[in-house]
């Protein structure tokens, strides 16, 4: 073995050892499972970054509605227009730019709000609406059908509130509900 | 926050007439773990495939085949993400903040290319990595770019790789992933910048050889290091080197090293004055490096999230800014005091001063030591592949006579031929 030979083997050892040691010491911290993007519904403030910065065409953040927080009410703060010319379904009193949100009568005074996903833009008007004046059951999600889960997620670089963050993707969604508080 | 978010102002209704049953959540699941575990294997297959066929098989035409697969797989159908370039950022993170945790996906994506460098070099550069089967793909016409031009661009991977670096252990965001040219392309979407950047530079690669893995891949970086002292490597000839010269032209990357038999040769005392100037050099570049390093830090700072945030506050409550924005707007409502705002983004910028000295004497470092390799004069008998930047793509085997010969295809005439083994 020439000297060259013998400085070539010391450094491969070195960097061996260093790996290995990058390797243990993330080892340590690894989780077995990875992580998937989502939205702290309790954190968001309604700016309608989401429906623009996601790197897809048509944003993977959608809104869902929390059921069981719903005031089923007859004028809806998240279906209205801020000043309705009636309390009807006619497109010009929608607030919903994309007429995403449909209107069902169940019993009165109780109307039922469901959101139909594949019109849906994640722009967030509704969201505010329902949060501002009513029980803030309107939320938005990551949903992750469409979701790229990018390595950095452009819509949380873009989020005013830091609201978006990786969580562990046995848990995928951060739902709103009766129950949960922030 | 609390008061107008979780207020209940209209109790839900209990349906007693009707017995409605509540609607449940629509729970469209993430792509299964097992997936994931797929594509760790297929990367290792893929890694053992690229070494075989580079230092074993010796065919270019099968890294061809091995690129377009890896470029299909890796690049449009798993959309770019995760790659082992960007993957360096969360082990930065993982090591940086111990809060972080990292998936095992993305650490074997970051390792695994590094371990097979360590053994056979860059096999994961030349068909593994989708970013260098475009490249390497779109490679019509090769000219070369000018030795000078060519030693300058080679030091943008050292500093973005700094960067990328200071950015990824303080939080402040993942900017390779941010300024990546080519995954807008995997996408078929993203902003007008990286979709034309992504244009401009397969355009430009139809002419530069791989102009994003020899000027800007800061994971090159790395390999480069591992390759550099790698068990195996791959050989321009099968046996033995005539210095016929035929293989000078053949590589579009720059990564042969010429013969230094007719090199003219040059007096030893100028050469010697030459590298003791040069290593002189190295302290003054260091403190230099280090001191701006540590102001960049403080002024990259200002791009962090927090410290952004905090100035913002910091100018509302002083009234020299009025009105507020949307993030300020956020901060405001969490009711959280501006002294443990103001006290986050020092830490933090004490934080990006540390990382951007680092930073700063990494580059001096990287510039210090290109100015010494330059002043060093190598003998070298044989033309071979540099084993920091060859790509082992095996463009150059057909070109050496011996290579044909072993291949039992015709030898260019007049060549000289080494005695069979």
């Amino acid at each position: 073995m020439n000297r060259r030979d013998f400085f070539r083997n010391m450094i491969r050892g070195a960097t061996v050892l260093g790996l290995g040691g990058v390797f243990v010491d993330l080892v340590r911290k690894v989780k077995a499972d990875g992580t998937v993007w989502q939205i702290d519904p309790w954190k968001c403030i309604q700016c309608g970054r989401c429906a623009t910065e996601c790197v897809l065409e048509q944003s993977a953040v959608k809104c869902v509605h929390s059921f069981n927080m719903c005031g089923y009410c007859r004028l809806c703060t998240g279906y209205f227009e801020p000043q309705p010319n009636k309390l009807n379904t006619a497109a010009e009193n929608q607030l919903c730019p994309t007429g995403a949100i449909f209107r069902t009568f169940v019993e009165d005074p109780y109307y039922e709000y469901t959101i139909n996903e594949s019109l849906c833009v994640g722009c967030a008007k509704c969201v505010k609406g329902c949060t501002m004046f009513g029980n803030g059951s309107l939320h938005l999600q990551i949903r992750h059908d469409r979701c790229l889960n990018c390595n950095e997620c452009s819509i949380a670089r873009a989020c005013p509130s830091d609201a978006i963050h990786r969580v562990p993707v046995a848990q995928p969604y951060k739902f709103k509900s009766r129950e949960s508080t922030s | 926050m609390i008061l107008f978010l979780a207020a209940q102002r209209f109790p839900p209704p209990e349906f007693s007439e009707t017995g409605h049953k509540l609607p449940g959540f629509n729970t469209p699941l993430p792509r299964g773990p097992w997936l994931e575990h797929l594509d760790v294997i297929v990367l290792l297959a893929a890694l053992a495939l690229a070494a075989w066929l580079a230092l074993r098989r010796r065919s270019r035409r099968g890294l061809v085949a091995l690129g377009i697969f890896s470029l299909l797989y890796f690049g449009f159908w798993r959309k770019g993400c995760i790659c082992s370039i960007g993957s360096i950022q969360n082990m930065a993170q993982g090591l940086a903040d111990s809060s972080f945790g990292v998936p095992a996906t993305v650490l074997a994506f970051g390792l695994a290319p590094l371990v097979f460098a360590l053994l056979f070099g860059r096999v994961f550069c030349s068909a593994v990595c989708p970013h260098g089967a475009l490249q390497d793909l779109m490679l019509i016409k090769p000219v070369r770019v000018p030795v000078w031009l060519e030693h300058g661009l080679r030091l943008i991977p050292y500093i973005y790789l700094g960067l990328a670096l200071v950015f990824a252990a303080t939080g402040g965001g993942y900017i390779i992933c941010q300024y990546d040219p080519f995954v807008t392309i995997f996408r078929l979407s993203g902003s007008v910048l990286m979709v034309a950047c992504g244009i401009g530079l397969l355009v430009l690669g139809m002419f530069v050889g791989r102009p994003y893995c020899r000027f800007l891949c800061p994971y090159g970086v790395l390999l480069g290091f591992a390759s550099s002292v790698s068990k195996w490597r791959v050989r321009i000839t099968p046996d033995t080197c005539t210095q016929c010269r035929l293989c000078e032209q053949s590589c579009p990357f720059d990564a042969i090293n010429k013969s230094t038999i007719d090199a003219p040769s040059r007096s030893m005392t100028t050469d010697k004055r030459l590298l003791a100037a040069m290593i002189l050099l190295l302290p003054v570049l260091l403190i230099a490096g280090g001191l701006l390093g540590g102001v960049t830090g403080k002024n990259l700072a200002r791009k962090h999230r927090i410290v952004n945030l905090a100035e913002r506050v910091y100018l509302e409550e002083t009234g020299k800014e009025s009105g507020t924005t949307d993030a300020s707007a956020a901060f405001r409502v969490t009711g959280e005091p501006v002294e443990n705002l103001y006290a986050d983004a020092r830490t933090v910028r004490d934080r990006y001063v540390l990382a951007g000295r680092l930073c700063g004497l990494w580059i001096a470092l990287v510039i210090g030591g290109k100015l010494i390799m330059l002043a060093i004069r190598r003998k070298r008998h044989d033309y071979e592949a540099d084993q920091t930047r060859c790509l082992a793509c095996a463009r150059c085997f057909t070109d050496c006579p011996q290579e044909l010969q072993r291949l039992g295809l015709s030898v260019p005439e007049g060549v000289p031929l080494a005695p069979p083994l």
